[in-house]
């Protein structure tokens, strides 16, 4: 199965192991990840005002280039998901949002949202399979006990984003599962760790930081993995001392399947 | 400059795509907000004070740099009243008004290490900076 692949600014740079360790592992379990020509950043943030139409585009044209091979579109950084998936469900739904950035871009074969935008680990579940993947492990992750990381951005707004149950989801607790770790549940996984406002403010974002590692912590997790350069960044800048160690889901994997 | 409060709180309104008459004041918004303690104005009121035409003081207020853009407010809305676009649509309108700016590139060397994502430089560009 071959799709389209988009990495985005932060895997290029700071986040090479997300990236690396994706698509080695992509790669090892017969998947081909297309990257994206000349693709522009996402911009980080969904612009959430309606009349924001210029800051849709670099997105827009992600959609395109994906729709223009015929490929599902698949991101590992969660706000480059939040953000492809969000402007493509504008494009396929908002009218005024569709009409303008057509109009901007003037491509050949106008864009409406035609492209699916797949998480890695939705490409993971659907076209491998956990049960799948389990059998393809070669170094299980036996007596580690893993806690997943979500944040925000690929869980919410649910409605939009389609991913999991927003306030109880499963997938990363079944992707470590199927790696042979025990997956320890805690509350505050899918609880903001601060995002950007550590740039102007780290006190909020040490706050945040402080209580998912507690939580996490108190229900016995003694690692997190995450699929987001930002929540990595500041549950590792911003920590206290409860801070566990945490890694990327493709370090993970990379290691369950004997490649890291 | 002559500046109108409800003109611009119709303004905000419209760039938010949403619509705050829904909200029946429930709460839940502001006691899902994990910036709740860092705000002098809380979700909820964002929503009732918009609706009032009462933004002057909304612009004026350091709450719109707290506010995460995790959506938890938004999920958790049981009217669907989406209170963080709305705290996004006063952002913009002071931004674009007022010309204000809480980043500049020249702060930056200062109050970054060098692990910090670039993601989390463009995302608080975008929030902070026109």
């Amino acid at each position: 199965m071959t799709y389209s692949y988009y990495p985005g600014c932060t895997l290029k740079t700071k986040a090479k192991d997300l990236d690396h360790y994706g698509r080695l592992c992509a790669e090892a379990l017969g998947i081909t990840l297309e990257e994206i020509e000349e693709w522009q950043c996402c911009g980080a943030v969904y612009p959430l005002a309606q009349d924001e139409i210029a800051t849709r585009l670099s997105s827009v044209r992600t959609l395109m280039a994906a729709r223009d091979k015929g490929q599902a579109l698949v991101t590992l950084c969660s706000a480059c998901h939040h953000v492809l998936t969000r402007v493509n469900n504008d494009m396929a739904g908002n009218d005024n949002i569709r009409t303008k950035a057509n109009n901007y871009l003037q491509p050949a074969v106008p864009y409406a949202g035609e492209t699916r935008v797949l998480h890695y680990l939705q490409m993971l579940k659907e076209c491998v399979g956990f049960d799948e993947l389990a059998k393809k492990v070669v170094n299980p992750l036996k007596g580690r006990k893993i806690g997943a990381y979500y944040g925000c951005m690929i869980l919410r707004p649910a409605k939009e984003m389609a991913f999991d149950d927003p306030e109880n989801p499963t997938i990363i607790e079944e992707f470590i599962k199927a790696l042979g770790a025990e997956a320890v549940v805690y509350p505050m996984r899918n609880e903001c760790c601060g995002g950007y406002v550590t740039v102007k403010d780290a006190d909020l974002a040490k706050k945040r930081v402080a209580k998912i590692m507690h939580s996490a912590k108190d229900k016995g997790a003694e690692e997190l993995i995450t699929a987001c350069p930002l929540c990595l960044y500041n549950l590792q800048a911003n920590a206290g001392a409860d801070a566990v160690p945490v890694t990327y889901i493709t370090e993970l994997l990379a290691e369950a399947l004997g490649l890291k | 400059m002559h500046f109108d409060q409800k003109e611009t709180a119709n303004l905000i309104t419209r760039m938010s795509g949403t619509d705050p008459k829904k909200c029946m004041k429930c709460g839940k918004c502001s006691a899902s907000c994990p910036s709740f303690d860092e705000m002098e104005y809380h979700p909820h009121q964002f929503v009732s004070m918009v609706v009032k035409g009462d933004v002057e003081r909304l612009l004026a207020s350091k709450s719109i740099t707290k506010c995460l853009t995790c959506f938890a407010c938004v999920q958790r809305c049981p009217r669907g009243v989406e209170p963080a676009n709305l705290i996004e649509a006063v952002r913009v309108t002071a931004l674009r008004q007022q010309g204000t700016c809480y980043l500049s590139p020249d702060d930056v060397p200062a109050i970054v290490d060098d692990q910090i994502p670039q993601q989390a430089l463009v995302s608080a560009f975008r929030k902070y900076r026109k």
